[in-house]
């Protein structure tokens, strides 16, 4: 019977299983080409790299950030894909150390894939790792300092670690510059981590050193037309209601005229509805008006003609940092005028930042928010800079939360890697294999970083290890000069919360590939052809 | 024989178009049945156990899931198959009666088709076969009565439990903490647990997973937790002795169901109307106020205009509650939900001793959590983890914990881990099997070698040598007459599964038993399956 030869099918038609040793590999290969890619970003000499969109081929991005690299690029291969989403997910946590949790990943997975080489079970090295992510958590844990107690010491350290952040990042060549600025920042928000506060302006021009940090808060509008330009001790309404006409709400509302001039009263009653409206508006003692919506010519008049600096068009997120920083409450209905919270600040004007002119409330009652002002010569140097500055606010406003600092430049891999080792040496069994692939894995950090900077890596990492084995803890790289250094001395300083998420999530994530033994896709789902 | 011929000698066409269908039938139909399930009991093998491996599953979307538990991967694996199907069925129910031993379940199921395949070729009926398997399992059900063991434990002595849980995470990638997983599930279960009815209602249990942070930063929150923010950037975030108003209207002026229309042909109706829809939101805005309520969640939204005046009056609101969400609350709170404005009033109102407003990490979102309600039924497990598909793969795990958990409640009795029961019923199935004198021996025999399969596919996902593990197990189950040795997957040195606390219920293993047999049953009546083929959808 010709049955007996016949297939017999299983799975879905279009679905595909891998199982084993090719489960494995295509996991290992996706996790490692995604290292790969990324790791040469890693570090103080990383480069960056070009993203080209693929509907909008004019929309470049450059960019040294592992997260915003990740998330860009199209990946097929699931394993690649668990990667990404660490990346994004430390993104989203602590926001740096994005592409050192990718690269550790992907490297505990290349050291994984030797020991499956060599016929070591998957299980194996999960329980030996497992052993050796504790050993390296206690190890970075007390390597850790505090310097919460003594305020200029912590400032020191605010700034060294938004150096380091910057270092590898386009802002690079005026860190000083931007750490301090950012440092300023994030301590005006006085312990709170909510970095609405803090504003980034982009206008293009000039150049980056021409950014600056406005102790006020800048809002990108115009003011109204003939209102007033400048007001000092403002009177600040934040309003969050529609200028135009107000619709009716109630439901099946419909307007039926049967003459022309029912319709014109119809019009003067909405008209007059408006005025009233902006009397009650301006009833209550204000002599500026912010509105989320737009302010249409007829109310704009109206403020004019009363004095009234009106602002329209503020988005959702302008007004509620505007209320932040005012102090004022962003209304709907203004029937009652004496319930209503107004805000206020020392001055409001209009000022050039190059040639656009936007607007600035100084002199903010609660001194928390900012703005940084970011100029420089294209609109990619921007977008780079603010994610740079972004990574380096989130990474200061962690630490102000943690205060633990850990040394940088390898110097806290090299700490840990150690401390693997030596539990590797007094492991009985296989496991001690897997345990040594950690360490190995560990000390890839500094050989890349070291690679990234053009130096021999064999040699100086090398040098390395040797040094924190003679006892010189605070031995790191210095790839200005490209030898060992004191790191200490180098002001190469980490926030210790980031480095311990980048070590468990990347182990994580590398223990969820390795226990995976088949893979299992299904058929694509069929789209509709677009029709246009 | 699907042409006959009639007296004439004319074809006479039974069934129709022959080229479009497939068949197949008798012994082939039987083979190609075992060989479908066998397929997927393979795929299944490797997950079994404390060392199983995970499979990674990419779904229609290319959305990554990466799975140990049986009844979610057979879900995802899109089978084609009918009688793959009815393998995907058998650990769904499993998933829906026990909530743990998917796999186990399926891999048994294989393992008994397997054996049958081998007596079919002997050429023993697939009916002699069945009822063969029917006396096995009951004798086996038996014995598993005979061999289980009750444990006792009280609100204060919850150490058994969290055995029996940590037996059931011991296989995911919690496992790393599963110490601290299982109390979790523990103290969740017994939080909201009926001690008198033994009854664990699971709507009061809700699971929660955020990505960030790490694993180990999973707990057990009294209270409820939605992934909804407060209404307005000003509301206060923070409100100590809430009193809560449910809603399940929106704050807007009503809908009649009616069709209507309102006709303004006059510029003072156009005023007017404008008036009256003001009075509305501001009605509606006292009467919640005048309860006394200092919380208003809403199922529906309100427009800016509502959400300034619930400001202005000091009541801080939430939006779009989920209908399920609210239900929670509203059982945790002891409040009422309400659906007209005119119903609300102060006897209605939920209380919390605590709600506040949470964000993560560097990200926008937040979560609303409500603590300290009166009505400490309602707990929520909130989980953290790296990256999306661990959070996944933890709430997963800890739904199976939980539901272990239950079933202890409900029924005490446990029997011993490790493949202990499995050899222990085999053996004991082995011997009563010469007693029978008809052909079902030899399928009695095979279904106690198919037990050996559970044992066998442990011992070979934890790397010992399967063969060797099982028969030196099977020999000291013999000669000590202990039914509690077997496998040992953790390398601890000793075979006592009561001394390695590896436990499991007798309620998930008597089920796993009977269900697997009667889908083997099922699996093993069919002889015949006609295939439409080529429909017109599939090209």
């Amino acid at each position: 019977m010709s049955s007996q030869l016949a297939p017999i099918p299983i799975l879905n038609q279009n679905a595909s299983e891998e199982r084993g040793e090719i489960a494995r590999l295509s996991s290992f290969v996706g996790a490692i080409a995604i290292t790969d890619l990324v790791k040469t970003t890693l570090g103080p000499k990383g480069m960056d790299k070009i993203l080209i969109s693929a509907s909008n081929p004019n929309e470049l991005i450059i960019t040294n950030d592992g997260a915003t690299i990740l998330t860009k690029i199209y990946i097929d291969n699931p394993a690649a894909k668990i990667l990404v989403d660490i990346s994004r997910t430390q993104d989203d946590e602590v926001g740096d150390g994005t592409t050192s949790v990718c690269v550790l990943a992907g490297e505990l997975l290349r050291e994984g894939e030797r020991l499956v080489a060599q016929k070591v079970h998957p299980q194996t090295i999960i329980s030996g790792w497992r052993m050796a992510l504790e050993a390296a958590r206690g190890a970075l844990t007390t390597s850790t300092n505090d310097n919460s107690s003594d305020k200029d010491k912590f400032r020191q350290d605010l700034i060294n670690i938004a150096k380091t952040t910057l270092s590898s990042k386009i802002l690079h060549t005026e860190k000083e510059h931007f750490a301090n600025m950012v440092v300023d920042a994030v301590l005006r928000l006085k312990g709170s981590t909510n970095l609405d506060n803090i504003h980034i302006i982009k206008k293009s021009g000039g150049s980056l050193r021409d950014s600056y940090l406005d102790e006020g808060f800048i809002l990108e509008k115009k003011i109204g037309v003939g209102c007033p330009k400048r007001l000092e001790n403002p009177k600040i309404l934040i309003a969050n209601t529609a200028m135009d006409t107000d619709k009716i709400k109630i439901f099946g509302g419909k307007v039926v005229v049967d003459s022309m001039t029912e319709l014109s009263k119809i019009e003067e009653a909405e008209k007059e509805k408006m005025l009233l409206k902006c009397k009650k508006i301006v009833d209550h003692g204000i002599n500026c008006f912010i509105n989320r919506q737009l302010i249409y010519n007829l109310p704009e008049q109206y403020f004019a003609d009363n004095g009234v600096m009106s602002i329209e068009h503020a988005d959702f997120d302008g007004i509620e940092r505007l209320s932040l920083v005012t102090g004022a409450e962003i209304v709907s209905t203004f029937d009652h005028p004496e319930l209503v919270k107004i805000g206020t600040c020392k001055l409001i004007e209009e000022v050039m930042i190059g040639e656009d002119k936007v607007i600035r409330f100084s002199g903010v009652p609660s001194g928390e928010a900012c703005t940084i002002v970011l100029r420089g010569a294209t609109s990619h140097i921007l977008e780079e800079a603010e994610r740079s500055i972004h990574d380096a606010l989130c990474v200061l406003a962690v630490t102000v939360g943690e205060t633990r600092t850990v040394l940088g430049a390898g110097c806290s891999e090299m700490i840990m890697s150690k401390a693997v080792d030596e539990l590797a040496a007094i492991t009985p069994g296989k496991k001690a294999m897997a345990i040594e692939s950690f360490a190995k894995a560990l000390r890839q950090i500094p050989t890349i970083i070291a690679n990234n900077a053009g130096y021999d890596s064999s040699e100086l990492v090398s040098q390395l290890k040797a040094a924190h084995y003679q006892g010189d803890i605070k031995a790191g790289l210095n790839m200005r000069d490209g030898c060992i250094g004191n790191v200490e001395e180098l002001g190469i300083v980490e926030s210790f919360k980031v480095k311990q998420q980048v070590l468990i999530s990347a182990h994580e994530a590398a223990e969820m590939i390795m226990r995976v033994d088949d893979i299992l896709r299904a058929a694509p789902r069929r789209r509709e052809p677009m029709r246009h | 024989m699907s042409l006959a011929f009639d007296e004439y000698g004319r074809p006479f066409i039974i069934v129709r178009e022959q080229q479009a269908k497939e068949r197949l039938k008798g012994i082939e139909a039987h083979k190609a049945h075992i060989l479908a399930a066998k397929t997927i009991s393979n795929i299944m093998k490797s997950s079994l156990g404390p060392k199983g491996m995970d499979k990674m599953m990419v779904s229609q979307d290319g959305e990554v899931t990466v799975t140990n538990d049986g009844a979610t991967i057979l879900e995802n694996m899109q089978v084609d198959n009918q009688i793959a199907k009815l393998m995907v069925q058998l650990s769904k129910s499993q998933d829906d009666e026990i909530g743990d031993g998917t796999t186990g379940v399926v891999v048994l199921a294989g393992s008994l088709l397997e054996q049958a395949e081998g007596l079919i070729e002997k050429g023993i009926h697939p009916c002699r076969i069945y009822e063969g398997y029917e006396v096995a399992c009951k004798i086996a059900i038996e014995h598993l009565g005979s061999i289980s063991d009750s444990i006792t434990f009280s609100k204060d002595d919850l150490e058994p439990l969290v055995k029996t849980a940590m037996t059931c995470l011991g296989s995911k990638i919690v496992n790393r903490f599963h110490r601290q997983m299982s109390e979790i599930a523990v103290k969740a279960v017994v939080s909201v647990a009926d001690m008198e009815r033994k009854d664990v209602n699971f709507e009061n249990i809700k699971l929660e997973g955020k990505e960030g942070g790490k694993l180990e930063d999973t707990q057990l929150i009294k209270g409820i937790i939605i992934d909804k923010g407060i209404s307005h950037p000003q509301m206060p975030k923070t409100i100590k002795d809430a009193k809560i108003c449910l809603l399940t209207c929106p704050f807007e002026p009503p809908k009649p169901k009616t069709k209507n229309s309102i006709e303004i042909t006059k510029a003072e109706d156009l005023k007017k109307l404008g008036d009256i829809e003001q009075q509305y939101f501001i009605d509606m805005v006292q009467k919640v106020k005048a309860t006394g309520a200092n919380l208003v969640l809403c199922q529906w939204g309100f427009d800016d205009e509502a959400n300034h005046l619930l400001l202005q009056n000091g009541l801080p609101a939430v939006r779009w509650v989920g209908g399920l969400d609210l239900e929670k609350i509203a059982m945790a709170t002891g409040g009422r939900i309400v659906a007209r404005f005119e119903d609300v009033s102060a006897d209605k109102l939920g209380k919390a001793g605590l709600v506040r407003e949470i964000g993560f990490g560097t990200t926008q979102d937040r979560y609303l959590s409500i603590e300290d309600c009166p009505n400490t039924n309602a707990v929520t497990i909130f989980v953290r983890g790296g990256n999306k598909m661990i959070v996944e793969e933890a709430k997963r795990s800890i739904h199976d914990a939980l539901c272990v958990t239950r079933n202890l409640i409900r029924d005490n009795r446990i029997i011993y881990g490790g493949g202990s029961a499995e050899i222990s019923c085999g053996l004991k199935i082995a011997s009563k099997a010469d007693e029978i004198p008809t052909i079902e021996q030899y399928a009695v025999r095979a279904f106690a070698d198919a037990l050996d399969a559970i044992p066998l596919a442990l011992a070979e996902n934890s790397g010992l040598e399967p063969i060797e593990a099982l028969s030196g197990v099977k020999a000291l189950q013999i000669k000590e007459n202990n039914p509690h040795l077997g496998i040992d997957c953790n390398y601890k040195n000793t075979n006592d599964m009561k001394a390695q606390f590896v436990f499991d219920t007798l309620p998930g293993k008597t089920q796993q038993f009977l269900l697997a047999n009667q889908v083997v049953k099922m699996i093993l009546k069919i002889d015949d399956i006609i295939k439409q083929s080529g429909s017109p959808d599939d090209e």
